[in-house]
């Protein structure tokens, strides 16, 4: 009966998402430098020429920022795309077995759930040396679960319905029926989860790479930006300020969109 | 309400035994020649085969899954391929130090959630409410590393009021440990405080709207009474799930920020480990960490019983 | 029975005494008149609540006497339920009330008092059954202390002697081996035991006044009659009056001497049962009794179907102005948009708001047949 409601949560968060988006679009055809040690003081606060200082390798830090944002958007698109293409199959198979078998996945479900991002990703970096893409598969498979339960408790409620009883009395499949039916009533459930994992994934990225384990030497990265600024902030702390709240601003943006869409999506769960 | 509490430790180890299989599979079934990897790529095919043997590398991987397992349980886990110092001392050593941190943030980030989160419930539509709550949703962003390497900035190098960093067991100087325990604690605290708000947030808001706790009022009882003696232990019951939760996103938190602080504790261990290659000790360490994330959901299950009798008497 | 709880004090005041009254309930059946004055336990003047601008009740005003049980009917949306939380003071954030509320013994308004004010007079001197009997107990805390905490609450009984008083009101609301269910959880009891275990609460301290909110409405069939006449014996014992929201005109007919019709956030028509659902008045009233009939007739067939009212019930603060009841009726006039003035129908003991209606165009007038 209520309509559906843009909220404030929504805006602000699509308007910091935005922001970042943005960021990392910009930093394809402008940046203020080109990311490498200039011929300049090292450790600048922000100032007219380098608007947000420059690092203690004296390189620009509204560069690294923007080139920043390209990572951080990039590992959280694979590491959400690999958990989601992965979890909501899964999730709907969950959903659609009978018995013992759908339970048994979501056994093995809960026992992956047990493996957080990072703690997968530093285990995966022991064998391969770390790296962005490591990060990314490691986060993404940890996400995995997350779209996995949510997936399936979508879809039950869907599946107990009498249209899908009736769809399947009409003698289409299984198959049929998750296409048709369960997955249009799952996407809004999946986006919000995607929503709000981006902003654990991108949390996890900033830790790794703040570890040295991420993003290597030589890329743009905010959680590298942390790592490196470390030994001198007693001199220079907008070197961690500057980054801290750009991750900052990019988890806020994520975890408000997810939290605004719910809302938006399911008016009777607002405020909740 | 055994019965249950039987079937879910049943499910703990069955868990706990998957868990182990799923660890060792990503460390030894995944490409790569551990022993190689330990030495470096530039290490002698000699000196490689020599590890090899000496670690028991050269067995098939059921026995050494079969011997590794033993050790975990005997608490016999050999010693580090590189420095030749005992695993599980150090293991256990370092557990402690992480407890304390992990525990002390949680316990910092209880006492401040639960009453801040029941108030921005009760005053969600005044000011003082969303104002509340648009704090936290702030707080939620910013990881605890980087509110450790603010507190570092500020409270140790700039005011000089805490110690950057470091360790001392609480037995050999008491004042020492907690001046070090701050900051560290602080940090992984103001994350999870944000986090357990909002959640106890939500839980009283829905508690509010519960026809008991209108039926408390009739029967006479004030606001916050009906609250307190009807809504708290309700709302408790997706509380303490998130907690569970929470717990184990801590214990990873505390790994991040113990590299920050620089405190020997498990986080710290596993990056060395991963740093020197060891293979076998991150893989136990990964194994203690994931045991410690299923042995808390088991004890969350445990204290559902406690709290909620519907369980404990079956049907709803 | 003899012990002299806070609320015997305020009937003592009112110049009651309860052995009295104990005695003359035996001798006089309660649907008989009273000899004595009767005396108002309940006053609701010119109560208004409103949600920011839309308001959602207008100028209600009713009173109940001293062991009178008048019901309150109505569709929902109508504004029952409404009533009967600003007579609580149990509205929920967000909902302004305006008017009197005034209960026997006390001088000043309820609306407006303190809370704490409030909350020692809830539970003790008005009571409340609520519509959901499923979700009215708190599903943590066991039945016994959950009838003990209202005794305790209000400082009838020490702890120990609430627990033992628990099981005996359970005894009485006839739930079988009250021990045991003082002992169990609410999820343990039926719809039907836990309406029993609400009723048990309310009427503990002996209240003067019970408010109860389709208290059967959400029960099987079979278990409506028996928790009704336990709740109606239970007013009866404690000479209590009692608020009764339905929106069934049979159950009315038997619980209530009275009723009240409510449409649109207004009291529209009120009397005695007979005259308002025997030979209404009001156009509202007249629709409501003849859906009532459309279900007899189904069972029926030689009867022909009636007329139901025409339309819905519009949302909250979308009722027309004048006669709210206008844009449905079949009667309206010009006249109707004028808000129509309460014409008060034979004389009534508590006054002309007892019996009555608001009506243009009432049962009976030039543009019937």
């Amino acid at each position: 009966m209520s309509g559906r409601r843009i909220n404030a949560p929504l805006v602000v968060g699509g308007l910091l998402v935005l922001l970042v988006v943005i960021m990392a679009l910009v930093s394809y055809v402008w940046t203020p430098y080109e990311f490498k040690f200039l011929p300049v003081p090292k450790e600048q606060p922000p100032n007219a020429e380098h608007w947000l200082g420059t690092d203690r390798s004296a390189r620009d830090v509204l560069t690294q920022i923007l080139l920043g944002a390209r990572t951080t958007l990039f590992v959280g698109v694979v590491a959400v795309g690999v958990a989601a293409l992965i979890g909501v199959p899964v999730g709907i198979l969950a959903a659609m077995s009978p018995g013992r078998f759908g339970q048994l996945i979501m056994r093995g479900n809960d026992i992956l759930l047990a493996f957080p991002a990072l703690l997968l990703a530093i285990m995966f970096s022991t064998l391969y040396g770390g790296g962005t893409t490591i990060a990314m598969i490691a986060i993404g498979i940890a996400t995995i679960p997350a779209f996995a339960r949510i997936t399936r408790s979508g879809a039950l409620q869907v599946i107990n319905t009498e249209y899908v009883a009736a769809s399947r009395v009409a003698g289409h499949g299984p198959l049929a029926i998750a296409w048709k039916h369960v997955l249009p009533n799952v996407t809004g459930l999946v986006i919000v989860q995607a929503s709000v994992s981006f902003a654990i994934a991108i949390l996890a990225e900033a830790a790794l790479s703040y570890l040295g384990l991420g993003t290597p030497t030589g890329e743009p990265s905010w959680g590298r930006m942390l790592l490196e600024s470390q030994n001198v902030l007693h001199r220079s702390p907008h070197l961690a300020i500057i980054p801290g709240a750009a991750i900052a601003v990019a988890v806020l943006g994520f975890n408000l969109f997810g939290d605004g869409l719910r809302d938006y999506l399911d008016p009777k769960l607002e405020g909740r | 309400m055994l019965l249950r509490l039987a079937q879910r430790f049943l499910v703990l180890l069955a868990s706990l035994l998957a868990a182990s299989a799923l660890v060792f599979a990503f460390m030894q079934v995944l490409p790569g020649d551990p022993a190689r990897v330990a030495l470096g790529m530039n290490s002698s095919e000699e000196s490689v085969d020599q590890l090899r043997e000496q670690f028991g590398l050269d067995r098939s991987l059921i026995v050494q899954y079969a011997d590794w397992l033993r050790g975990m349980v005997t608490l016999d886990l050999g010693v580090e391929w590189v420095s030749k110092a005992e695993i599980a001392p150090q293991l256990i050593d370092r557990l402690a130090v992480t407890g304390w941190l992990v525990i002390t943030a949680m316990a910092l980030a209880l006492v401040v959630a639960v009453p801040v989160g029941t108030w921005m419930a009760v005053r969600h539509r005044h000011l003082d409410g969303v104002v509340l709550s648009a704090i936290s949703q702030i707080g939620v962003a910013v990881p605890a590393f980087l509110a450790g390497i603010i507190l570092i900035t500020y409270f140790a190098k700039r005011w000089q009021w805490f110690p950057s960093g470091g360790w001392v067991p609480p037995a050999e100087d008491p004042l020492g440990f907690l001046s070090r325990l701050a900051l560290p604690a602080v940090a992984l605290a103001l994350v999870q405080a944000s986090i357990l708000a909002r959640y106890v947030r939500s839980a009283v808001l829905e508690v509010l709207r519960e026809d008991y706790l209108r039926t408390a009022r009739a029967k006479g009882l004030r606001p916050m009474q009906a609250l307190t003696r009807h809504g708290l232990r309700n709302a408790a019951i997706p509380i303490v799930t998130v907690l569970g939760l929470q717990l184990a996103t801590l214990l990873i938190g505390a790994v991040v920020v113990e590299r920050v602080f620089v405190i020997p504790g498990l986080g710290s261990f596993l990056l060395d480990s991963v740093a020197s290659r060891e293979l076998i000790t991150v893989q136990t360490i990964v194994m203690v960490l994931v045991a410690a994330v299923l042995i808390i959901n088991f004890l969350v299950d445990a204290l559902y019983l406690a709290i909620d009798p519907r369980l404990r008497t079956g049907g709803r | 029975m003899t012990t002299t709880t806070p609320s015997d004090r305020a009937r003592g005041q009112a110049g009651n005494n309860p052995t009295e009254r104990a005695g003359s309930r035996e001798s006089a059946p309660p649907d008989a008149p009273r000899g004595e004055d009767p005396e108002t336990v309940l006053t609701v003047e010119g109560l208004d609540v409103g949600a920011g601008t839309t308001q959602l009740l207008h100028d209600v005003t009713f009173s109940i006497q001293r062991g009178e049980r008048v019901g309150l009917i109505g569709e929902s949306g109508s504004g029952k339920s409404l009533t009967a939380l600003a007579v609580m003071g149990l509205l929920t954030e967000g909902l302004a009330a305006h008017g009197e509320v005034r209960l026997a013994g006390r001088d000043a308004s309820l609306l407006g008092a303190s809370e704490s004010r409030m909350s020692r007079i809830r539970g003790r001197d008005m009571a409340m059954i609520f519509q959901e009997p499923m979700t009215a107990l708190n599903p943590t805390m066991k039945v016994g202390r959950q009838v003990a905490e209202v005794m305790t609450q209000h400082s009838q009984a020490d702890r120990r002697s609430a627990q033992r008083k628990a099981v005996q009101l359970l005894d009485r609301v006839g739930l079988p081996d009250p021990a045991a269910v003082a002992r169990s959880y609410p999820h343990q009891l039926s719809g039907g035991q836990r309406q029993r275990v609400v009723a048990a609460i309310a009427l503990a301290n002996d209240p003067l006044l019970l408010v109860c909110d389709e208290p059967t409405t959400a029960l099987d069939v079979t278990v409506q009659a028996l928790v009704l006449d336990l709740i109606v014996s239970g007013v009866q014992e404690r000479d209590a009056a009692m608020l009764f929201i339905t929106h069934d005109l049979a159950v009315v007919a038997t619980v209530c001497e009275r009723v009240l019709v409510m449409y649109g956030g207004r009291i529209v028509e009120a009397g005695p049962v007979a005259d308002v659902l025997g030979n209404p008045q009001h156009r509202y009233t007249q629709g409501l009794v003849a859906a009532s009939d459309l279900e007899r007739s189904r069972t029926d067939p030689g009867r022909s179907p009636l007329d139901t009212i025409p339309g819905n019930v519009p949302p909250a603060g979308k009722f027309p102005d004048g006669c709210v009841f206008r844009n449905r009726c079949a009667f309206a006039t010009k006249a109707c948009e004028q808000l129509p003035p309460w014409t008060p129908r034979g004389e009534h003991p508590a006054g002309e708001h007892a019996s009555g209606y608001a009506c243009f165009h009432p049962v009976g007038s030039d543009r019937d047949e």
